[in-house]
């Protein structure tokens, strides 16, 4: 059933929010870590693995410093939010659960023109890829959906669904908006109405020169050694913990500094410190991390060890 | 004879695998029955993005009865041999015959396969067809192991006759197979049952799904020209796309709309590729401009709103897309205005062509160089020739060619115009990257064509260096189309030129930097054993000098030596040779397309100058001609008597006949015509030859048949008299030089 035309961007996220809980989902926050998109979410790459069944939805702030651009361009950002829909193992009617969701956030699809259109995702970083699809909504991509057949070098078994929801071109399509920082934050009526620009336009500004020219690279590199040796190290420790006399693989703060090191190749890359044959050799050690938290992580209870 | 009719229902199937999926259902499925002795008159396939369907008329309904005889153990064989051959034939001993045989009597087991319902194999069939359909990419969902293209959801199978419709028992991972399917998503979303192929596909009609791609296919072109044509426009055509658009929808809506005025300045090519690739729009082009002014989009809905609201959408998206586009070609503009072509390209030396064969800027600098040698070959001006080699490559750094590798070169071309280069360069921009395959358009402005040569040259002498050579189906670098490439070039061009020296100048800069590595190899060793004695260098190489010196005028010259004396040497091999070699075969596939044989190409490789593919190929035109005359059929006949009774002379008398016939010797005037025939056919041949002009020459050789036919029909060679046989021998012989001088004909088949 479609609803009425949502009038702002917290709108239509409360929206999703209130539809994928209806729908079963555990309805989680944002991981407290920086990342590229909703993906390296524990919730979602972690969680992929192993064959305990699993339904979450959650926002995921994403940062992607290559796309920063002051705040002026209308649809780039090097901040922003994903909505991510994951369910293990995937539903037989994930794609009209998924056209439920359009509907909800004020889509009707007597209007308008959706199709899903090929596209494999593929993440280097995580080892990952999956089949799917990009929808799109009047020749507009609004959604990857994509139905997971390996995380972190593990052949995932049961297969999950993914749904990402890029939540600022989506809400700018619905709400009819040219450019991102025009977009109401909050409801245009009430007392203090903000504007996406009130929240994030310095932000955007701020992040864009840090990111492209003053970041400190050597620090930055520094951190990324830090973190791949820290994530080693973490897992090369005995699963038995001396002081409790349990077994507790820490597979989690691993996978927390994986996420750093990936975050921190982002950073380089944005600064322009990283050529492009040592790209594959930086994404590779980024890789070798993801796989080898995804070994810890199976062998851990949430990844369906007995 | 029932027919049989079989959905598979998924979730949408990407566009580009459609087409296979057809014809590997089709063939797998019906394989698969005629395997298990079913017959069938004739079969269809089709798919819709969420369906892949075959439906197939006049099926036998059940498979023979099949009888076959097996021969077993002779009546007194030993017990355990006759229980084994019962054992095998799974009957039981009283049902094994004894026949008499030869030797006695023998067991015989008659073993009768009845025949099975087409059900039952249809079931079998199409189980192993989905469990091992051959998807480029296939994926496995929720908790089954099965695997299909996108999540399978349904199977319609059904078998139908005079007494109606059979649904095929038949169950895949939980899937029931049915007699009902789905109609379009949004506008006919509910399930229907159905009786035939027939009933099927106008039930679907109602149900908004056009099921035949190619209707879908003609539906969208034909609505995309009257909309334009309404507008006084017309559609761009592109094959591809109307494929792909179709493989897309269920139930085509075409709609048309206007690209915004502030983007008409693109370059049309940037409009087209734009919305192709990020949109799957048509361009539209008004045709008193020739300007791109609109496009066809194709949506999956047919909305109350007439497509509005997804036009506007549709727009939007088009704009911002249109924006970018817009911004990097303002972006390079300024970039070209600023610091010209070269300018731009100015980052070539940080991107890597292949890691042993250096940078982009490298690759440039060879490329000019060769474009340089090869430009007064093909009536290009050298400089000219090498500045335009200089800058096509330029546009790689374009943010536009960033965006959409596939204008590379068109870029290139505006611009170079926009950087006020001549307009040679800007052609040779565009042009040099062809032709890129056997039906593209061959270049033919002189700088164009050079710098193409040069290109493609470089390529290949470049990949044939580190020893990256075609091998099989694998040919990662693309090197055959690039020497298809070269031998359209030339010979489209008629343009004359020795491959092998062109070749040698492509190898040039390889041979330096390997003498230059070997020179820095021996210094590094110097450098190492002067550390090691504790010595300055140069005194270390003064020693060493020395004694080399005392050393070569013992032994020779030094492994170094010989190495560096192997490369600069071209009459030891040079992997330059089975380059020509690997253009020589393009050609023979080349001209084989063009219809003519391969022994006669080979006729022809055989002569000497076989790496001037122009002159090769008027020979192998001229020959080819030839042959298919009388005349020619005849004579390549007797030259082949002569050429045999000739070798199988020279090989029992252990000489060589090739010189001396004495007309003086002839005893019949057959033999005295046959020598004045010679005389006037080396005459007329020799001076053809050395015009080129190989139809005089073959003309001059084509008199040769009557006499040689009447010589052989009037004159035994093998005649007692050794005088009289020798001079005829010696007579023969001048049959076949003259013969060979003009192409090998031993190589003509027939």
């Amino acid at each position: 059933m479609t609803q009425t035309a949502p009038r702002s961007f917290q709108e239509i996220i409360l929206r999703l929010q209130a539809y994928w809980a209806a729908q079963g989902c555990a309805v989680l926050q944002p991981y407290d870590m920086e990342v590229g998109a909703g993906t390296f979410h524990p919730a979602t790459t972690l969680r992929a693995l192993g064959n305990r069944p699993w339904a979450a939805a959650y926002v995921q702030p994403s940062r992607r410093p290559t796309d920063g651009r002051y705040g002026e361009n209308p649809n780039r950002l090097q901040h922003y939010y994903q909505y991510q829909v994951i369910i293990k193992p995937s539903p037989a009617n994930l794609q009209d659960l998924y056209l439920g969701s359009l509907q909800a956030i004020g889509i009707d699809l007597g209007l308008h023109d959706i199709r899903f259109v090929e596209d494999d995702w593929e993440s280097p970083t995580l080892g990952a890829w999956g089949l799917g699809w990009e929808v799109w909504c009047d020749g507009m991509e609004v959604s990857q959906f994509t139905y997971f057949q390996q995380v972190g070098g593990h052949d995932c078994r049961p297969v999950s669904g993914e749904l990402t929801y890029g939540l600022e071109r989506l809400a700018m399509y619905v709400l009819g908006i040219d450019h991102v920082m025009d977009m109401p934050f909050n409801d245009p009526d009430a007392p203090i109405a903000l504007k996406y620009g009130d929240v994030f336009a310095q932000t955007e500004r701020e992040y864009s020169r840090w990111n492209f020219d003053q970041a400190d690279t050597a620090m930055l590199l520094k951190h990324f050694e830090d973190a791949e040796a820290e994530c080693d190290r973490i897992l090369a420790a005995p699963a038995l913990d001396p002081k409790t006399g349990k077994t507790i693989p820490m597979a989690h703060p691993a996978y927390d500094q994986c996420i750093k090191a990936s975050h921190l190749f982002n950073l380089l890359d944005a600064r322009g410190v990283i050529s492009v044959t040592e790209r594959q050799a930086y994404i590779g050690r980024v890789r070798a991390l993801a796989r080898k938290c995804a070994d810890a992580f199976v062998t851990t209870e949430a990844g369906g060890a007995a | 004879m029932p027919d049989l009719l079989i959905e598979l229902f998924s979730e949408e199937i990407p566009a580009r695998m459609q087409g296979r999926a057809r014809d590997d259902l089709r063939r797998l499925v019906t394989d698969g029955l005629v395997a298990a002795g079913l017959t069938y008159a004739s079969a269809g396939a089709f798919s819709t993005p969420r369906r892949l369907v075959l439906t197939i008329e006049g099926l036998s309904a059940q498979s023979p009865t099949l009888r076959e005889e097996r021969k077993g153990p002779k009546a007194d064989a030993p017990a355990a041999a006759i229980e084994g051959f019962v054992r095998s034939t799974g009957l039981t001993r009283d049902q094994l015959e004894l026949r008499d045989d030869k030797k006695g009597q023998v067991y015989f087991a008659v073993l009768e396969k009845p025949g099975r319902p087409a059900g039952v194999i249809v079931a079998e069939v199409l189980e192993e067809t989905i469990r091992t359909f051959p998807w480029p990419k296939s994926m496995r969902w929720g908790t089954g192991t099965l695997r299909w293209v996108r999540p399978l959801h349904s199977i319609l199978c059904i078998l139908t006759d005079e007494a109606g419709a059979q649904t095929v028992p038949l169950e895949v991972e939980g899937i029931t197979a049915a007699n009902t399917t789905a109609g379009h998503r949004f506008l006919s979303p509910g399930r229907f049952a159905v009786t035939s192929f027939d009933d099927y596909r106008a039930k679907l009609k109602r149900a908004h799904v056009v099921l035949d791609s190619a209707e879908r296919e003609a539906m969208i072109w034909a609505e995309a020209g009257n909309l334009a044509f309404a507008r006084g426009l017309e559609v761009v055509e592109d094959r591809g796309l109307l494929t792909e658009v179709a493989g897309l929808v269920e139930w085509p809506v075409v709609l048309m709309g206007e690209i915004g005025e502030e983007f008409l300045s693109l370059p049309p090519e940037v409009l087209q590729t734009s919305m192709r690739e990020h949109q799957k729009f048509f361009s539209v082009k008004n045709p008193r401009t020739g300007r791109i002014e609109g496009f066809v989009t194709v949506a999956n809905n047919a909305t109350a709103d007439h497509g509005a609201t997804i036009l506007k959408g549709n727009r939007k998206v088009l704009s911002a897309r249109l924006s970018d586009a817009r911004f990097f070609w303002e972006n390079d503009l300024r970039t070209v205005t600023a610091q010209g072509l070269e300018g731009m390209g100015a980052g070539l030396a940080h991107v890597t062509f292949h890691n042993k064969l250096g940078s982009q800027a490298d690759r440039v600098a060879r490329i000019a160089a060769l474009a340089r040698e090869i430009a007064p070959l093909v009536g290009a001006q050298p400089d000219l020739a090498a500045e335009a080699a200089r800058v096509v490559k330029a546009d790689l750094q374009s943010a536009m060619v960033g965006e959409f590798p596939e204008l590379q070169g068109v870029m290139g071309g505006y611009y170079a115009r926009a950087a006020g280069l001549p307009e040679a360069v800007a052609n040779a921009c565009k042009a040099h990257y062809s032709p890129l395959g056997p039906s593209d358009e061959v270049p033919t402005d002189p700088v164009s064509v050079a710098v193409a040569l040069a290109d493609k040259i470089d390529t290949l002498t470049g990949f044939w260096w580190i020893d990256e050579k075609p091998t099989g189906s694998k040919d990662p670098f693309a090197l055959r189309r690039a020497a298809l490439g070269v031998v359209r070039l030339v010979l489209a061009n008629k343009v004359r030129l020795r491959l092998l020296d062109v070749i040698l100048a492509g190898y040039e800069p390889f041979d330096r930097q390997l003498r230059w590595e070997l020179e820095c190899e021996e210094q590094d060793a110097d450098v190492e054993a002067a550390k090691r004695l504790d010595v300055p260098v140069s005194v270390f190489q003064d020693w060493r000098s020395k004694i080399a010196q005392e050393k070569r005028q013992r032994n020779g010259p030094s492994d170094f030596e010989r190495r560096l004396f192997e490369i600069d040497l071209s009459n030891v091999p040079h992997p330059g040779a089975s380059l020509l070699a690997f253009f020589h075969d393009r050609l023979k596939v080349y001209l084989r397309d063009q219809g003519i044989r391969h022994d006669v190409i080979d006729a022809c490789l055989a002569m000497p100058g076989n790496d001037d593919l122009t002159l090769l190929v008027k020979r192998a035109e001229a020959l080819a001609a030839f042959l298919k005359s009388d005349d020619g059929t005849n004579l390549i006949q007797g030259f082949k008597r002569a050429n045999n009774i000739l070798t199988q002379a020279e090989a029992k008398d252990g000489v060589e006949y090739s010189y001396g016939a004495d007309p003086k010797f002839a005893e019949t005037e057959e033999e005295r015509a046959l020598f004045a025939a010679l005389d006037a056919a080396e005459a007329a041949i020799a001076p053809a030859m050395q015009a080129e002009d190989f139809a005089a020459a073959m003309a001059a050789m084509a008199a040769l048949r009557g006499p040689i036919d009447a010589f052989f029909t009037a004159v035994q060679i093998n005649t007692d008299n050794a005088v009289v046989r020798r001079n005829r021998l010696n007579l023969l012989s001048r049959i076949r030089q003259t013969c060979l001088s003009v192409a090998d004909l031993t190589r003509i088949e027939g």
